[in-house]
């Protein structure tokens, strides 16, 4: 409509009217939401003259991955590379972390815990449970240590690189509270850095640390945010991680200012290259330190093309909350009752979550059946696993972990200097071979 | 009170002559009752990490970072100086340090008692979550940063920023404290106050000491909900 401005657009206008009623910044639950190049930038080539495809139903297309055979004695076997990301039993009902442990169970995946520790229900319903270790502590226990099949130590998550968590006031019931050793009903922050360590050589001692408790049994993963993927990885490899986790702009947070999540980090493709190249240089990709990349992982194909550029396991949260039902027009009156309409729904911190996933309510944690959640998380992430065995047949592999950048070429200029990956149709990689 | 006072029931872990994991690999692997030296800890990272079971061990020197980490029920006694994050995580038992601590002393503690007869880095009891913790001299800055359940005591001085973003940990300090952080207010001393006192200073072994310029700081409790004021 005439008069109307690119810069001050409808939602610009809306938030600074927000802003002057309410004088505090807007805290939302999920990703970024902005436009960033992604996956769907990127296309396969698909096999032809010069390639030769598998048939695209039967014949087999590898999907297991070992994850930490680097250090521990006990690494984590995967039957597929598609693991759930760690989200907390606070930030999420007891019934929704059940179902994530079930439904990753039944198809050979492991889930994770989060900020706030491991709950007996996760640990039962989780054959492989990877535990956070987190700069908060909340509900760190080294029973619980000593329980999980990994340990990631957290450093950053996508949404919010150098950010602590929050959980507010209103999820903050009796028992998560007792389990964080807070209050009930207090606005909680989570510390944003470690409280006993600083730096890459102090996170070697860490780590030793670490595996002296858990008699060097298990594998230690080290997450970070994307930022500076290049030397962050490499530093995580220094200090002695057994696999890296990435987790970029679009990864989730149950709560976060919406300023830090649309403006801090990096997108997961801009951030996979730099990662896989540290690997490379340091002699530790594919068979020495495993890179697992999370941010948007939304389909088979973000899957593939994961794996193709270089990452060993991918890591869905906000797609398997989905899964559970979040954001489902199901719930089209409740959401509307909150402003809000299916897609547009984050209000993940009010704990108001009609899905019964981001919840601590009983009434509405009980709408969650675990078992029905289980079936749906087992679904999604079966077909996350075909359509990319789907895309490696046609591109001729017979392993997910066969797919390479060759098989890959970008739609935007952007993508292709971010991907390292040609534009479509053409030879070209915006800044290879220019001086870093 | 220690129970290391027969040394001829006790078995020696020299460290040079083993490597950490196997000394750690003998104490996890104690069962309850027994007793240990570990001789020769030449500033070793993780030793006595890990225990679980009510065995008495004697460090005979200096240890590196995360001595006694994660402690449970053992009582672990250090003859010399620790590195970072002595009894970090500590659940139970007892930790007691003849020297100097250096930072993220009992970090992120649940439960048992850290004495340090030294004095201790920054950081001293950040994000502690119920333990006790005695400390002799005085503490460092940004000290019981986030604090949320327990109880510090420090006979010497504090650093900047004591007991910033603290929750209901509490503090009490004799000596003179350069700061208090964000939302960290001193508080009355009342007599169940001079009595919680006495009870730490029994529990660490500490006698003779004058308790009455200790004063007592605490959460003022503005930061519990977000809020533009």
């Amino acid at each position: 409509m005439s008069g109307m401005s690119a810069t001050f657009d409808a939602a610009t206008i809306a938030e600074i009217q927000r802003a002057a009623d309410e004088g505090i910044y807007a805290i939302r639950g999920a990703g970024a939401k902005r436009r960033v190049p992604h996956f769907d930038d990127l296309l396969f080539l698909g096999a032809s003259m010069s390639r030769y495809p598998l048939e695209g139903y039967r014949e087999a297309c590898g999907t297991d991955v070992v994850l930490g055979a680097r250090h521990a004695r006990e690494p984590v076997v995967l039957d597929i590379p598609v693991t759930i990301a760690g989200m907390s039993f606070g930030a999420l009902s007891a019934p929704a972390k059940e179902a994530l442990g079930r439904g990753a169970s039944l198809v050979g995946t492991s889930t994770t815990t989060g900020d706030g520790g491991m709950t007996a229900e996760e640990r039962e319903a989780s054959d492989k449970l990877v535990y956070q270790y987190l700069p908060s502590r909340y509900g760190m226990n080294p029973d619980d240590l000593r329980r999980a099949d990994a340990i990631e130590v957290v450093v950053g998550q996508g949404a919010k690189p150098g950010g602590g968590g929050m959980l507010l006031g209103q999820k903050l019931s009796e028992r998560v509270a007792a389990m964080r050793d807070l209050p009930v009903g207090i606005d909680q922050r989570s510390a944003c850095r470690h409280p006993d360590w600083t730096g890459p050589d102090d996170l070697a001692i860490k780590l030793q640390e670490l595996r002296e408790i858990t008699g060097w049994r298990v594998p230690i993963f080290v997450k970070v945010g994307a930022s500076r993927p290049y030397y962050d990885v490499a530093l995580a490899v220094k200090a002695g991680a057994d696999v890296v986790v990435l987790d970029g702009m679009q990864g989730g947070t149950a709560a976060t200012q919406a300023v830090f999540i649309e403006n801090v980090g990096i997108p997961t493709l801009a951030a996979l290259p730099p990662a896989v190249e540290a690997l490379k240089e340091l002699g530790v990709h594919r068979g020495g330190v495993q890179l697992i990349v999370s941010g948007g992982i939304r389909t088979g194909a973000d899957v593939a093309k994961a794996i193709a550029l270089g990452a060993d396991a991918v890591s869905i949260g906000v797609g398997a909350l989905i899964a559970l039902g979040d954001n489902s027009v199901r719930w089209s009156e409740e959401y509307a009752a909150m402003g809000t309409v299916p897609g547009a729904y984050d209000a993940w911190h009010e704990g108001r979550d009609p899905a019964g996933i981001s919840t601590q309510d009983p009434e509405l944690a009980a709408r969650l059946d675990p078992a029905e959640g289980a079936r749906r998380i087992a679904n999604y992430l079966r077909v996350l696993a075909l359509e990319a065995q789907t895309i490696a047949r046609a591109c001729g592999k017979s392993h997910l972990h066969n797919l390479e950048p060759e098989d890959l070429v970008a739609l935007t200029v952007e993508a292709a200097a971010m991907a390292r990956v040609p534009l479509a149709g053409t030879t070209w990689i915006p800044g290879k071979d220019t001086p870093a | 009170m220690s129970t290391l006072d027969a040394p001829s029931t006790v078995v020696t872990l020299d460290r040079v002559a083993r490597t950490t994991r196997d000394v750690n690999a003998v104490l996890q692997a104690a069962a309850d009752g027994h007793r240990f030296r570990i001789a020769g800890p030449a500033g070793e990272h993780a030793l006595a990490a890990g225990l679980t079971a009510r065995i008495d061990v004697e460090v005979d020197g200096h240890a590196g970072y995360y001595c006694a980490g994660m402690n449970q029920r053992a009582s672990v006694r250090v003859r010399g100086n620790v590195g970072v994050g002595v009894a970090e995580n500590m659940m139970s038992g007892r930790v007691e340090v003849a020297g100097d601590a250096g930072q993220s002393a009992a970090a992120t503690a649940h439960g048992g008692l850290l004495v340090v007869r030294g004095s201790a880095a920054a950081r001293c009891a950040i994000s502690l979550k119920g333990a006790d913790v005695v400390i002799a001299g005085s503490v460092g800055h940004a000290s019981a940063f986030m604090a949320q359940k327990g109880r510090v005591l420090v006979l010497g001085d504090a650093g900047d920023g004591l007991g910033d973003s603290i929750y209901e940990a509490r503090l009490y300090v004799r000596g003179d404290v350069a700061g208090l952080g964000a939302d960290c207010v001193e508080k009355p001393m009342a007599d169940d106050h001079r009595a919680e006192v006495g009870a730490l200073l029994a529990e660490a072994g500490l006698t003779g000491v004058d308790a009455s310029a200790i004063r007592r700081y605490g959460s003022a409790r503005a930061l519990y909900h977000w809020s533009t004021s």
